[in-house]
């Protein structure tokens, strides 16, 4: 067990040392500064843009940007449409895959594109070579467009007014060029030296040892996999995700892939103290998502270790702990780790199946994603983050009796607007969603695959999973129905733009008003008691709104125990 | 709004070029000169029989050590878990059926967890080294072997890496169970 649980502490601090230089060198990119590696990149970016016509110094204001991100997300859906719907056709198809239906391709394009990935089809058998490629095309782009989003908010934030927010491509491209694409390579060499496939050959017929006959699925893999991570995506090439064993190998990939989809929301944090010059914000802000973290994820490691007690009463060592639905070669620590990382940040892969975890360790990754801002999704999370603070902002001025201000400006009511809509939006669509799904069971009971309780959670997690654009599942769920695909396709495009929509137009208007110099009497940010002050908003706001939510699933079925 | 739209789809174009394609061709290039092609690892039996090393295979026959349940019936065209909740009475009435099982094969032993419970990808290639052990008497006699030539070889397989669980490959270990018989 020791080595199990140094195997988690040696995770967590490599993801730390790593994020931090990656945080400056990020800082880097999006001031424009140079960096080593610009003799590489420059000749590529000019081509990029010289093929599509943009000029990538015009500067441009929080309206003109959200326009940039908007219409190219379209195009990306239309192009998705049209892949998955004719797929069967397409090239790079050895296993002759059919189209996807409309619902499910409508479904799969829009879960892609909001950087969510619910997937209500299996990697094996739901899509072509070709389609898992443009999916992972979409991974890169969706990913960069969180991350240029949290790059306008930075620009906001530099000292002084400032009319427009930098330039949406700019930022967008250099994201992939600069970050997502070198260190996605990196990742896939370490991946292909540790036996990940990385073959266009379809399905191989293998006799096993006892003489059965079964084919076995591959793919490319090694591409796929690296990009789902870091871009926090979480899609898994294969229906099992990262527990398959040729998707996630052995203990060194499942470190790499674990490092990778927490190594941008912490230096995402760490690059925004830096390009303002406030360094000591940054570990501010690091240290409350950390603590959100570790009081999610240290119960469910000892929770998961403890094992099933109803299992062990049948005369079952509960040595290994709760086994069902995890592998043995990662063991119950590290994949109660990654049942919490993954929820926390919005990847939404998987390396053991949610569904079978104990009641309140599931009642945990499902706070993780209703909160939704503890580190968070590729470049959103900090923009999730970024709502909380300015209503702490508001609450703790309140409370001194002075005119909230945040980094030299002052926020007022139609900025508290913007934020409350859009921190009560992720509760609304998730609780609404779920009661109509409850309310509804001829289009829902017969897709449960638990009875009672533990059956709304399965819901109550679909709901939640889409507004967080997280993507993972309570995955018994039946999800490849009409209902399904149409009601969570319609809350993660909610919940995906409007909560970019929000914090672009705040740093916007923010950042266009006059700066007022820090004096004595500044509120500051930077401190321990501000920390608790945005933790405490975070808890009444978004956590304290699902606990009747909660009673009724987890913590009823936690108390249905034998 | 209308002048957005070409320059994002020409984007959209040459950014699939690079990252769909150049990316793509990057990688399977260098898996190309991997001496396993990129095809995944394979391991090899004493007939020359070739399997993939990490995937899980259904073993359930006595003379063989016996693998993990799985939920999809070691299809590795189809991967994936129960996803039974931890108070399903129809999926814990399961459980106690294979630890009944279990038992009677193996008179006397400790049981662990992972041998009477479904892997999450239902392709584990693993299985504890509790669950080994509790194994070998069964297989030693079934076998006619010594118990300590079968603990010896238990041994040998089992994976102590420093970071992570104890693990043992089934099928490596069964493949040369195989060869201590001849």
């Amino acid at each position: 067990m020791n080595t199990e649980i140094s195997g988690i502490i040696v995770m967590f601090i490599l993801t730390l040392l790593l994020s931090l230089p990656l945080g400056r060198y990020i800082a880097k990119v999006y001031g424009n500064e140079r960096t080593f590696l610009d003799p590489v990149f420059n000749p590529i970016e000019r081509f990029l843009f010289k093929c599509s016509g943009i000029d990538p110094q015009k500067e441009q204001n929080w309206k003109q940007q959200l326009v940039a991100l908007l219409v190219i997300n379209l195009v990306w859906f239309l192009l998705g449409m049209f892949i998955l719907l004719n797929q069967s056709w397409l090239p790079l198809n050895p296993d002759h895959n059919p189209n996807q239906t409309p619902d499910q391709a409508f479904n799969t394009s829009i879960s892609f594109l909001v950087n969510c990935n619910l997937q209500h089809y299996s990697g094996e058998t739901g899509v072509s070579y070709f389609s898992q490629l443009y999916l992972m095309f979409l991974q890169f782009v969706t990913a960069a467009t969180g991350m240029a989003a949290a790059a306008a908010v930075f620009y906001a934030f530099r000292k002084g007014t400032h009319q427009t927010l930098g330039n949406f491509y700019n930022a967008f491209v250099k994201s992939i060029t600069r970050i997502l694409l070198p260190i996605s390579i990196i990742i896939g060499i370490i991946l292909i030296l540790n036996h990940t496939p990385m073959t266009f050959e379809g399905k191989q017929q293998m006799i096993t040892l006892q003489g059965d006959t079964t084919y076995v699925s591959t793919g490319p893999v090694a591409a796929f996999v690296p990009i789902k991570h870091l871009g926090t995506n979480g899609g898994g090439f294969f229906g099992a995700n990262s527990a398959h064993p040729l998707e996630n190998v052995n203990y060194i990939t499942n470190m790499t892939q674990m490092i990778a989809q927490m190594l941008i929301p912490f230096a995402m944090v760490f690059a925004f103290g830096q390009f303002i010059n406030r360094r000591k914000l940054g570990w501010a802000i690091w240290c409350v998502m950390t603590l959100g973290f570790l009081i999610l994820c240290i119960p469910n490691i000892i929770m998961e270790m403890h094992g099933n007690p109803n299992i062990t009463a049948m005369g079952v060592s509960p040595a290994l702990g709760a086994m069902e639905g995890k592998e043995v070669r990662f063991g119950t620590p590290a994949s109660a780790y990654w049942s919490i990382a993954t929820t926390v940040i919005s990847t939404g892969s998987i390396n053991s199946m949610h569904s079978s975890y104990m009641p309140l360790s599931g009642m945990n990754m499902l706070l993780a994603m209703m909160t939704n801002c503890f580190y968070g999704g590729c470049g959103v999370g900090i923009l999730n983050y970024f709502v909380f603070i300015i209503l702490a902002v508001f609450v703790s001025g309140l409370m001194v009796g002075r005119t909230p201000e945040f980094l030299g400006k002052k926020i007022e009511a139609r900025e508290m607007k913007i934020a409350m809509i859009v921190a009560l939006l992720h509760p609304l669509l998730i609780l609404a969603g779920t009661a109509l799904a409850a309310a509804l069971p001829s289009q829902t009971a017969s897709t449960l695959a638990n009875p009672g309780f533990h059956g709304f959670s399965e819901m109550l997690y679909e709901y939640t999973s889409s507004a967080a654009n997280n993507g993972s599942g309570f995955e018994g769920l039946g999800d490849n129905t009409p209902w399904w695909n149409i009601s969570t396709g319609f809350v993660l495009i909610l919940s995906r733009y409007l909560p970019i929509i929000g914090p672009v137009a705040i740093a916007g208007i923010l950042g266009a008003k006059k700066y007022i110099p820090e004096s004595a009497g500044t509120l500051k940010t930077d401190t321990a008691t501000f920390g608790f002050m945005v933790f405490a908003v975070i808890v009444i706001v978004a956590a304290l709104s699902f606990f009747p939510a909660l009673t009724l699933g987890p913590i009823a079925e936690y108390f249905g125990m034998g | 709004m209308k002048q957005q739209i070409l320059p994002a789809l020409r984007l959209t174009l040459v950014l699939m070029i690079l990252c769909a394609g150049v990316y793509t061709l990057l990688l399977s290039g260098f898996a190309g000169l991997t001496p396993e092609k990129g095809k995944g690892e394979k391991i090899a039996d004493r007939n020359g029989k070739s399997y993939y090393a990490n995937i899980g295979q259904r073993f359930d026959s006595v003379i063989y050590f016996n693998s993990r349940p799985s939920a999809v019936a070691y299809n590795a065209a189809g991967s994936g878990g129960s996803n039974k909740g931890p108070n399903n009475p129809g999926y814990l009435k399961e459980v106690q059926q294979r630890v009944e099982a279990f038992r009677q094969n193996n008179p006397g032993a400790v049981i662990p967890a992972d041998i009477v419970t479904a892997s999450g990808s239902g392709l584990d290639p693993d299985i504890s080294v509790a669950a080994a052990n509790a194994q070998v008497a069964r297989i030693a006699t079934a076998r006619k072997l010594s118990q300590q030539a079968v603990q010896e070889l238990v041994n040998q397989h089992t994976n102590r890496p420093l970071l992570g669980p104890q693990k043992i490959n089934v099928l490596k270990l069964n493949i040369d169970l195989d060869k201590l018989n001849h």
